[in-house]
């Protein structure tokens, strides 16, 4: 929605984005309403639009790699796990540290650092940026589905690393009693910062680089587009904004362990991207609120259910199942997603009244 | 370690190599053909488990006949996920990168499925006395199902080879594999081909999936997860689209794995990652593989 700031359009979206922020407020109540009112939709609600949130920075994050650059990279939970291992690491308190480690007693240098939420998401990204330059020397110069699955390997040696290193993760454990202070505001405003830079970036000379790259490698090469240092920028960033979603992601559910960060973890972040359509910013966005919403909307699925003299006994685990389905749905037969890959915009939305309902969201989001 | 210890290793490693490459055939094989990962081929495998449970366990059916049920109701479901994921897309001639992500949703609902048909709760391979029973062999003890593995891998092997090489069905899956349009302007039912690939590979990954329950016998529905993504490093290894280069890579990788584990206890948890550094080795020095042929770009 900040793609056409055309004059027609501009009090609207004024007013979308002041809606917005009204209702992250509202569903999180922050600074002097803190305390005072409740969450209007409950905490339930509050969490899983938190976690939305941050799914959709994951998936903004991958959509760099993989929708801009045409590199088919599965190495986002391990940027994550990094991030979030950071951040747990860094905002524990060094009591809850040594009642944390109880197995094997953490590395000394790491028992009584201690950082706010903030320099810790930070130094969360930073740590998943380095990360993401040391892996991205091997893993770049390999291509399609070699680099799919180099950079899968990546993720998973990261989470066999977390799984091994006791006394700095503690190990299968996982690290819990993450301080959980972590705003809706907070939130989006870093959400809304990434989606400005993306927007502002891909004006420029790099972005499209980075779209000829993915159009045609050898043209983009043969025009003097420099192949490595584009992709590894592309990259890095990526895994800076993977690092700094996996801390929040830590503070928001207040604990993690390696199984989180799975390489199945990348094929929701996948199923985000593709839904909104590769290569937007807004359809990665609200591709990932529409998959997180969907996980626990279809959790119905899983309850038992009467409907008249049909009773359905209730199935746990159906729900992904269904979501699944839903997933090959919509690969088979609308693999352009929602938004293709355009952008939001309000000129698109009221020229096509037929197909409002779903671009919607894209503004609220 | 004294030789003894490292001739059990050895057979222990052996024995993986083994069910590494006949996995990786079928990974190998679809590769060649479509150019694609089938990320698939490791459910199929959880599936054939599954299949080999319920019927010698729930409906005691003899194990021999057991096998040769498990054997075709997974080819069945090999050419089903074709029908299924890729057909479709091939239809539709969508780039690359959608094949990729609908053999990852096959692979998730495949998952899913078992989740709820099977429970998450692991369950018990049946254990066949005349494979899984105990040899001792001079200072090695295996399981007899650790002799008869690589006999069977030879066997599997000769025969692959034969269907590929002198049969017209073989010729058909070359044919493809080098140019599938060409392939079908020359009167090749591709369609047919690339089924008949998926069911060839499923049946090995069956064959694996039947004795690496007995020698590794606890199934879960995310059994197929690890062993799939290994076996893929394993064709890569030995160059993907070559049948010989898989098994090579299979056993190589099965080798390197336990006699690293073997040599050095303290990098046991580190196990699963070492495929994974592998993997990312050859890729930078010899990227078609151990001997894998030269693909050149098209531009």
């Amino acid at each position: 929605m900040k793609t056409d700031l055309n004059k027609k359009y501009l009090p609207l979206t004024i007013l979308c984005i002041i809606v917005l922020f009204a209702l992250v407020i509202l569903i999180d109540p922050v600074g002097p309403l803190e305390g005072k009112i409740d969450p209007i939709f409950g905490l339930y609600v509050s969490r899983i639009i938190k976690i939305s949130a941050v799914y959709a920075i994951c998936a903004l994050s991958m959509n760099m790699v993989n929708g801009f650059t045409g590199l088919f990279s599965l190495g986002q939970p391990g940027f994550m796990a990094i991030g979030a291992y950071t951040c747990a690491l860094l905002t524990l308190t060094p009591e809850a540290k040594q009642a944390v480690f109880y197995l094997e007693p953490i590395a000394p240098f790491l028992a009584n650092i201690h950082a706010p939420f903030i320099v810790a998401m930070i130094v969360g990204g930073i740590f998943a940026a380095i990360g993401a330059f040391i892996i991205g020397f091997p893993v770049l110069r390999l291509k399609g589905d070699y680099l799919a699955i180099a950079s899968l390997g990546f993720s998973e040696i990261i989470r066999v690393i977390c799984v091994n290193a006791q006394s700095i993760t503690n190990g299968a454990n996982g690290i819990n009693k993450i301080p959980t202070d972590i705003t809706a505001l907070l939130i989006f405003v870093v959400l809304a910062v990434v989606t400005i830079f993306m927007l502002v970036m891909m004006k420029t000379s790099y972005g499209r680089a980075l779209l000829s790259i993915r159009e045609d490698e050898v043209a983009a090469q043969a025009m003097g587009i420099n192949l490595f240092k584009h992709k590894m920028i592309a990259f890095v960033i990526s895994g800076f904004l993977a690092g700094i979603a996996g801390a929040m992601l830590a503070s928001i559910v207040g604990a993690i362990d390696p199984k989180q960060f799975m390489f199945t973890l990348a094929y929701t972040l996948l199923l985000m991207v593709v839904l909104g359509g590769q290569g937007s910013i807004s359809g990665s966005i609200v591709g990932a609120f529409i998959v997180t919403i969907a996980q626990e909307v279809l959790r119905f699925v899983d309850e038992p259910i009467n409907i008249g003299p049909i009773h359905y006994p209730g199935i746990s685990g159906m729900r992904m199942v269904v979501f699944s389905i839903l997933l090959m749905c919509i690969i088979l037969f609308w693999s352009r997603g929602i938004f293709g890959n355009k952008e939001f915009s309000w000129n698109r939305l009221f020229g096509k009244k037929a197909k409002s309902k779903l671009k919607k969201e894209g503004g609220e989001a | 370690m004294t030789l003894d210890v490292f001739l059990q290793q050895l057979a222990n490693g052996l024995m993986l190599g083994c069910l590494f490459a006949l996995i990786a055939i079928g990974y190998t094989m679809v590769y060649g053909i479509l150019r694609l990962i089938n990320f698939a081929h490791g459910d199929i495998f959880m599936m054939a488990m599954y299949v080999a449970f319920f019927t010698i366990t729930i409906f005691h059916i003899p194990w021999y006949i057991s096998f040769i049920i498990v054997i075709v109701v997974t080819m069945l479901l090999g050419i089903l996920t074709e029908k299924i994921a890729y057909k479709p897309l091939r239809k539709q001639n969508a780039p690359p990168i959608s094949l990729l992500i609908s053999a990852i949703g096959i692979s998730y609902l495949m998952e899913n499925v078992a989740i709820v048909l099977f429970t998450g709760r692991p369950k018990d391979f049946p254990q066949i006395p005349f494979f899984t029973s105990m040899t001792q062999l001079g200072p090695v003890r295996v399981q007899n199902l650790a002799i008869m593995v690589p006999f069977i891998l030879i066997i599997l092997l000769v025969v692959l080879l034969y269907l590929i090489n002198n049969t017209k069905s073989g010729m058909a899956m070359r044919a493809v594999s080098r140019d599938l349009d060409t392939a079908q302007l020359m009167g090749i039912d591709v369609n047919k081909t690339i089924s008949f690939t998926f069911a060839i590979g499923s049946a090995l990954a069956a064959v694996g999936a039947i004795m690496w329950g007995m020698r590794y016998p606890q199934i879960q529905p995310l059994v197929g997860l690890t062993p799939g993504i290994k076996c893929f490093i394993a064709a890569v290894i030995g160059g993907i689209g070559n049948i010989k280069g898989a098994v090579i890579g299979g056993i190589l990788l099965g080798l390197i794995e336990t006699l690293i584990v073997a040599f050095f206890p303290g990098l046991s948890g580190y196990r699963d990652a070492f495929s994974f550094i592998l993997l990312i080795i050859i890729l930078l020095v010899k990227p078609n593989g151990l001997i894998g042929e030269k693909i050149a770009d098209k531009v």
